[in-house]
């Protein structure tokens, strides 16, 4: 297969460019993943983040021929002969396929993601029936891969003041747990222009996520709790 | 050239499970605290483990940490320390329901209570054949949702990460000895920097890329291993190697025990449920140790699947979509992804993978770094402690049981974390000096890449490395393979010191990265190579086809690797519990 990767090095490239590899596949290699690592054993110097190689760290994030995806868990087989890598959009590109995500994490951090719960914990686990726990399925499997927020033109434009879908489906996911005792708290801190009003329904998150997470219906559902507090 | 020097109370290396619950305790404290981390925290190979974690809270059958302690103690064909499996059994239940209260979203039980599966190896009553429920679950995505809880705790807590350095070398006192803290390479930057400290934690985890097929991720080379090998600390164990019986065939991917524990069971080529024939009371639940060799022999002996009859199938398609879908939804994604079946209507190829490293640094239950000194079999190294993976503390002997590891990680960051803040408050307040020749190591090692232009390409190094490794220690272990395997690991070893990269960037620089992992991965094939070649028995992970037995009499006993002329020392097994009575060695069955 041909990959044609972004390239820029701060220490010696004066501005990026794109950079062509011709790769001979073998039967083993499955996944662009594969691909890549194969790229670095002819040019060592393309750099990458990754780890599990299969899916559920979230290092090895990218841009595949214009759509944000894991590189880990994209088939070859699913993609055509050319394929054009780039760093995942809107960030700050350290190196190569390598982005500074710290306004990514930044907002994350911002939501608050822990359960607060202020009664004295009890000698046992607290209780939470089947259905509860159900709640928080599809929330808690995120692996903050920045997919969805790198994926967002609200986050493009506003990317310290607008939370972005990984963080405001985090904030869903300790809305949603029983064992939370801040929803106010959490639900004002987002009613705000922007934090969680910049979300234009776009749906581009849920289109790139590769868990199959849905940021934009729990995007809705904290707008609903907020509608439903008014009344 | 001096390196910047930047001090803290406490410093510890890797945020997986044990170094993000160490930092916790730590920072709880108020103390202040460097997490150094190569990639970030919710990056750690933690995040993969799938089937859960163990404690015997008895919410769907009855259990007690005794039983749990057998379990661990025959799992671990009698070579763990009874002392620290008492210690991680009884404290069990505490750091699971401490978790839950942290925010894990465990699955739950109809009365509201904590999900629990059963698991390989895990019994009631003292290893009776009814399976204990034990295995507290979040799906098959229990690791992951452990280490987003502890890294959340840790944002709670506002602890100082320091995420892409890359800790490369320890600092010690020539005095005693003491560890005084590591040099770190900023990743983005290429800057090294020491960092020092009252109390340093290695929490590196496995070095499982040592071998060619794995279930680990890259990231999982050995660091502290290398670290503390480099530094002249001795490796405890390290010819202990767990196979997972379930690593996706061709692709090395995890598939949890969990599949097993909820119903599913092994075929060979024949349809034939073999592990009736090779465990009649635990079958496909029995130790992994025990079902990877039932599955090597399967494959050996000519009864493997496929047209090269080299794996056997997993099947689950009878435990119904809903089952599968609920509590082995990331099971059927990996299935789907990197098998092309379905589990829901296929059976699943397989094939034992390389999947943990029981053995590693020495260290006591409270996470102390212990080691030969004269008559004293355990001297405490001030300052120095270790935990998770790369520690051996022992728990896992020769053989973990599944679960037992996420509950490792936790037991013994805390306690760790609990004796680095008395340690660090019993001591004088400021920093003691440091050695004259504090980083040289680091330096030294950097300055080679950066001028080497010709050599060994590190990718070649390292291939051939993991292949030498598949190839000469697998799941059964032949002497003249051993014996060979030692020089290949040397002329590897010896090359390995001659790499070169044509990457001489100072920006997040992987070429470097890869090549100083590499040293890590050195050293940790050559402890293992050597340790298994000299040991003349079988026991848990370690069979020889020479020597088919267990030999209570010689090799009841710890295995100490020391990197100076590959000298092999021995330490005593700790058969005495804290509180209650010795499991005497038995024949192990299930």
């Amino acid at each position: 297969m041909k990959l044609s990767i972004y390239r820029y090095d701060p220490d010696k490239d004066d501005k990026p460019y794109m950079k062509d590899y011709d790769v001979p596949l073998e039967h083993s290699d499955r996944m662009l993943l594969d691909a890549l690592v194969k790229v670095k054993t002819m040019d060592d110097s393309i750099s990458f983040r990754r780890s599990c190689r299969e899916g559920v760290c979230g290092s090895d994030a990218m841009n595949i021929n214009g759509k944000n995806g894991l590189a880990c868990v994209t088939r070859i087989t699913d993609l055509p002969e050319h394929v054009t890598l780039r760093p995942l959009p809107g960030l700050p590109v350290i190196r190569d396929l390598i982005v500074d995500m710290t306004q990514f994490f930044k907002q994350y951090e911002s939501i608050k993601p822990y359960v607060v719960n202020h009664d004295a914990p009890p000698e046992r686990e607290r209780l939470q029936s089947p259905a509860e726990r159900e709640e928080l399925n599809g929330l808690y499997e995120c692996i903050l891969c920045a997919c969805c927020s790198t994926a967002c033109p609200s986050f493009w434009w506003n990317p310290d003041k607008f939370v972005g879908p990984a963080g405001l489906l985090q904030a869903y996911r300790f809305i949603a747990d029983t064992r939370d005792q801040e929803t106010a708290a959490r639900l004002d801190d987002l009613e705000d222009p922007y934090r969680l009003f910049r979300c234009h329904t776009i749906m581009n998150c849920v289109d790139v996520c590769p868990k199959g997470l849905n940021p934009t219906r729990a995007i809705g559902k904290i707008k609903e709790l907020m509608v439903k507090r008014t009344v | 050239m001096n390196l910047p020097v930047r001090r803290f109370d406490a410093i510890v290396v890797g945020a997986g499970g044990s170094g993000l619950r160490a930092a916790l305790e730590l920072a709880r404290a108020g103390l202040k605290v460097a997490v150094l981390t190569k990639v970030f925290p919710t990056r750690s190979h933690t995040v993969a483990a799938q089937g859960g974690i163990a404690a015997p809270l008895a919410n769907s059958t009855e259990d007690n940490w005794h039983w749990h302690m057998y379990d661990t103690v025959k799992g671990s064909d009698y070579l763990g320390d009874q002392d620290a499996i008492e210690y991680m059994c009884r404290r069990a239940n505490e750091v699971v329901v401490e978790l839950e209260h942290m925010g894990m979203p465990f699955d739950r039980l109809e009365n509201g209570k904590i999900y629990q599966r059963p698991f390989g190896g895990h019994t009631q009553d003292y290893g009776s054949s009814k399976m204990a429920m034990r295995s507290c679950a979040a799906a098959d995505r229990t690791g992951h949702a452990m280490l987003h809880t502890l890294y959340q705790q840790n944002v709670r807590t506002k602890t100082q990460f320091f995420v892409e350095w890359m800790a490369l070398d320890l600092i010690r006192d020539p005095q005693d000895g003491a560890v005084l803290g590591v040099t770190a390479l900023e990743m983005e930057t290429g800057e090294v920097t020491i960092f020092q400290a009252k109390a340093t934690l290695l929490a590196t985890g496995g070095a499982g890329r040592v071998f060619y097929a794995s279930t680990n991720a890259f990231i999982n080379t050995g660091d502290g291993l290398g670290l503390a090998a480099r530094a002249g600390f001795p490796l405890e164990d390290m010819e202990f190697w767990q196979f997972h019986p379930t690593g996706v065939y061709g692709a090395g991917v995890l598939i949890t025990e969990g599949v097993r524990g909820e119903g599913g069971y092994l075929l060979n080529k024949d349809g034939e449920r073999f592990m009736e024939r090779y465990a009649p009371n635990a079958k496909d639940l029995a130790s992994r140790d025990v079902v990877s060799r039932a599955m090597t022999t399967e494959i050996k002996e000519g009864r493997g699947c496929g047209p090269e009859k080299d794996h056997v199938m997993l099947k689950l398609d009878h435990l119904g979509a809903e089952v599968i879908n609920h509590r082995l939804p990331g099971i059927r994604e990996i299935s789907i992804k990197f098998a092309n079946v379905d589990p829901i209507r296929d059976l699943v190829p397989v094939v034992p993978t390389v999947h943990y490293q029981m053995g590693g640094i020495p260290a006591n239950y409270m996470g102390r770094v212990v080691i030969p000194e004269g008559a004293n079999s355990e001297s405490i190294v001030p300052a120095f402690y270790a935990a998770g993976e790369c520690a051996c503390v022992s728990v896992h002997g020769a053989n973990r049981l599944g679960t037992n590891s996420l509950l490792d990680l936790v037991v013994f960051g805390k306690s760790s974390g609990e004796q680095m803040i008395k340690d660090i408050r019993s001591l004088p307040s400021p920093h003691r000096n440091l050695p004259k020749d504090a980083g040289e190591t680091t330096r030294s090692r950097l300055a080679r890449l950066d001028a080497n232009a010709a050599g060994e390409r590190v990718v070649d190094v390292l291939t051939d490395l993991r292949r030498a490794m598949q190839a000469h220690c697998g799941v059964f272990r032949f002497p003249d393979d051993l014996i060979l395997g030692v020089q290949k690991i040397k002329e590897i070893s010896a090359r390995a010191g001659r790499t070169f990269i044509t990457d001489k960037s100072k920006v997040f620089n992987t070429a470097r990265v890869e090549a100083l992992e590499l040293d890590n991965l050195v050293e940790t094939a050559m402890a293992t190579i050597v340790s298994a070649e000299a040991r003349k028995e079988s026991r848990g992970a370690q069979a020889r086809a020479d020597f088919p037995n267990r030999d209570d009499k010689n090799w009841m006993k710890h295995t100490l690797w020391h990197k100076e002329d590959n000298r092999l020392a021995y330490k005593p097994v700790h058969l005495k519990p804290m509180t209650v009575a010795s499991f005497e060695p038995k024949v192990r069955t299930y």
